[in-house]
């Protein structure tokens, strides 16, 4: 036991070590590729530093790769393991030497062959039933309905008390938001353990109605905190500007106050997405086999059957939520842009 | 002009002939009162949906009807008895027959057996005396009761046994908050120490505590060096590297334990690794995963980008000038870090601190995934009693003490940070 232990300790030691060298490297070299400039910390220290702060600020650097190492590895470690020929979830030695009969996309048509009840059909027949049987299509086609519906709901109930909340006026501000946050900071198996007993009693368990209110639950924090910050930014003179210019109510919303903060809005509904998307703990809850969705097929796929399958669903995944952060990413700068009008 | 603004100095009336003053405060009301009605609808969505179930779930674990549903005649007439040696012949009477009537009807939830399991919490290994004993109570017709149910079985001599029924046919109990906190009653009535056995909650609730307060100190740890280097950098590259911080934080939660349980196995690829250079041999894997370690790996790297955004946005508004001005003025590089730059990172710490704790004691999925035996949490244990064993009321008991803990966290968040703070990306 104690000879595996330092073992493991000069092996992590080690690793960390090559991990660093290696990888500090290749950001650099992959810096001044993409961008033909040097990485900043290649621009010389102020004349008076030391060797000792150059040597402190290599260590820095060193440390901080490593950690963005260890945030990005496991998710771009999935891809090239979901290509693998062989039900491993480890590289095989063909992968290593780079055989192209080592990869497969055996996993990725898996996705849409398992539970289909005669993959070998043809025609108009195999699409029914892919689209009716396969497992992951039917988690799928579950998944986007459920979190479809829970975010309109969430972002229009979530957008109109924002309006409230960010309202100079509003009684029982600090009372109310965190009442309507407290969904995101309550364990989450409480939650679902609530709701699996209420909505037993009114007959919502096991329904996709029960599914979308306990997603909606979730998801409103995301919304509520994102579209307030947004219009913490708003000029409220605006308003009476339009009201000025005889606009009621509704013309005021639609015509100034929606443009501004739909950048806030559709991102606070990207987030209620990604939540219901993500979520499973309410699902196991409630929800029925009829109700499954793509998260709750992969924890039933880690417990029960691990087969690369959900390295492939994984990989479409992590390839769905880059789009995702692209979008985000537009919508800051259209926000900040935005801002970049208005008199602050 | 001058004239009519001296001659009316204290009554400013508008157009309709209102006092200023009031007209202003019946304005105000209105404004209050619409603010309030637009957030009106969620109030009432968020109070439907989510509080009164979780109201309930808290009322499930002081209040528990099983005993008293099956037995509901024995369930009156025992609260009357004074607990010294057996029950009076009548009140046992009725217990025969609420036995009979409930292994007749058979309802759902209202069965001997159902009553059995209930009793055997307070009682371990009572269960099978209730439903060999109401096979054979079938048979009995009429009195004397008491001793026909003594030849039945001659436990039913203790008088434990009838006092624990006295509790457990009382609806409102405070049994499974006792049990907890690994106590129970004793044979006196009682509250003592659970069995050693049975004393299995709360050093869960320190290890979930304890597991907890590791993530999130290594959280913080892996957490500050990146937050200080993404704040320092030029706008465009730290917005870029930013990305690497975001794309975890946007994928989902399921992946990433996958991609963990794919590194860490002892067919991983760590163990590949260490293998192929040959520092343990084929039978030397390691175990990293389905224990402790697996667990505080894969949650550190959920909950890393929850400490990294808070940190981040705090240490961007520290003015670098700061420093610049404390090692001008003759401080090393550490003393300047450390009373002039850490002090000011402080509400960042507090802020991504407390988040990643409270996110890390209530955590159900990782755990449950990589845990294995010794890495579960609390959440687990609730999980298992409300899925498995079906001790609802346990469950909800634990449950409510983990709210607990949770909400004087939040309510600390509150006070320190305040919630309108908190932004992602």
């Amino acid at each position: 036991m104690t000879k595996l232990q330092t073992g493991y300790i000069i092996f992590a030691v080690l690793t960390a070590l090559v991990l660093l060298l290696t990888g500090s490297i290749a950001v650099t070299i992959g810096f001044v590729f993409l961008f033909g400039t040097p990485l900043f910390f290649m621009k010389p220290l102020p004349a008076y530093s030391t060797y000792l702060n150059y040597f402190n600020k290599y260590i820095f650097l060193l440390v901080c790769t490593f950690i963005f190492v260890f945030l990005i590895t496991p998710i771009l470690i999935i891809m090239p393991l979901s290509f693998n020929a062989e039900p491993y979830f480890t590289f095989t030695e063909g992968m290593l030497s780079f055989d192209p009969a080592a990869y497969s996309f055996r996993w990725y048509q898996d996705i849409f062959f398992n539970g289909m009840i005669d993959p070998a059909a043809t025609g108009a027949a195999w699409w029914s039933d892919m689209w009716n049987n396969a497992q992951w299509v039917r988690s799928t086609r579950n998944s986007f309905f459920i979190a479809i519906c829970s975010t309109l709901l969430a972002t229009g109930l979530g957008t109109l008390a924002a309006l409230g909340l960010s309202r100079a006026e509003m009684p029982y501000r600090a009372a109310i938001t965190s009442l309507l946050i407290s969904p995101m900071i309550v364990p989450l198996v409480i939650t679902a353990t609530g709701m699996f007993f209420f909505y037993s009693d009114v007959g919502l368990a096991k329904t996709y109605l029960g599914v979308i209110l306990a997603h909606t639950t979730l998801g409103i924090p995301f919304v509520i905190i994102t579209v307030t910050a947004t219009l913490s930014g708003f000029d409220r003179s605006l308003i009476r500007a339009a009201e000025n210019l005889g606009a009621d109510g509704w013309t005021t919303f639609r015509k100034v106050i929606m443009p501004l903060i739909l950048p806030g809005m559709i991102s606070g509904a990207l987030f209620a997405f990604i939540t219901s998307f993500d979520e499973v703990v309410a699902v196991l809850f409630i929800a029925d086999v009829e109700q499954r969705t793509i998260p709750r097929q992969m924890f039933s796929g880690i417990r029960e059957q691990i087969s690369p399958t959900i390295l492939a669903v994984a990989t479409v995944m992590v390839i769905l939520s880059i789009i995702l952060l692209g979008v985000l990413e537009l919508l800051r700068r259209r926000t900040e842009r935005l801002r970049g009008l208005t008199p602050a | 002009m001058q004239d009519s603004s001296t001659t009316t100095p204290e009554t400013l009336v508008t157009a309709d002939g209102v006092p200023l003053k009031q007209k202003l405060i019946q304005s105000t009301r209105r404004a209050r009162l619409r603010a309030l009605l637009l957030t009106l609808p969620l109030v009432i969505f968020i109070i439907v949906s989510f509080m009164i179930p979780i109201g309930q779930m808290l009322l499930r674990s002081v209040h528990n009807d099983t005993a008293s549903s099956v037995l509901p005649n024995f369930a009156v007439a025992i609260q009357d008895w004074d607990e010294q040696g057996l029950p009076p012949e009548e009140t046992i009477k009725l217990f025969v027959l609420d036995m009979q009537d409930a292994r007749k009807k058979r309802e759902i939830g209202r069965t001997v057996g159902n009553l059995a399991t209930r009793i055997n919490y307070e009682i371990p290994g009572s269960r099978s005396l209730f439903t060999s004993s109401s096979r054979k109570l079938a048979r009995v017709t009429e009195g004397p009761y008491t001793e026909a149910l003594l030849d039945i079985n001659k436990k039913w001599d203790d008088p434990v046994l009838w006092s624990s029924l006295k509790r457990a046919t009382n609806d409102l109990t405070p049994y499974f908050y006792l049990a907890a906190l690994d106590m129970k009653y004793d044979d006196e009535g009682n509250i003592t120490e659970a069995d050693e056995l049975y004393q299995i909650y709360v050093s869960n609730f320190w290890k979930t505590l304890r597991l907890s307060a590791t993530i999130t100190f290594i959280c913080l740890l892996l957490a500050f060096p990146v937050s200080y280097l993404l704040s320092t950098l030029p706008l465009k590259t730290s917005n870029l590297l930013m990305i690497l911080v975001l794309l975890p934080f946007w994928t989902s939660l399921l992946v990433r334990t996958t991609a963990w349980i794919a590194i860490l196995q002892t067919e991983g690829i760590i163990n590949d690794i260490l293998v192929f250079i040959g520092l343990v041999g084929e039978d030397g894997r390691v175990q990293m995963i389905y224990n402790q370690t697996g667990t505080i790996i894969a949650m550190v790297h959920i909950l890393l980008p929850f400490m990294i955004l808070p940190l981040f946005s705090v240490m961007k508004t520290i003015p670098p000038s700061y420093m610049r001005a404390a090692s001008s003025m003759g401080a090393k590089t550490f003393t300047a870090f450390r009373r002039v730059y850490f002090p000011l990172t402080l509400p960042g710490i507090a802020a991504g601190t407390l988040l990643v704790f409270i996110l890390a004691i209530g955590y159900y999925i990782t755990p449950a995934l990589v845990g294995g035996e010794d890495g579960l949490l609390i959440s687990n244990l609730i999980a298992y009693h409300i899925q498995k064993s079906l001790n609802w009321s346990l469950g909800a008991a634990l449950g409510t003490l983990l709210l607990a803990i949770v909400l004087i966290l939040y309510w600390l968040y509150n006070k320190i940070v305040g919630i309108e703070k908190l932004s992602f990306g």
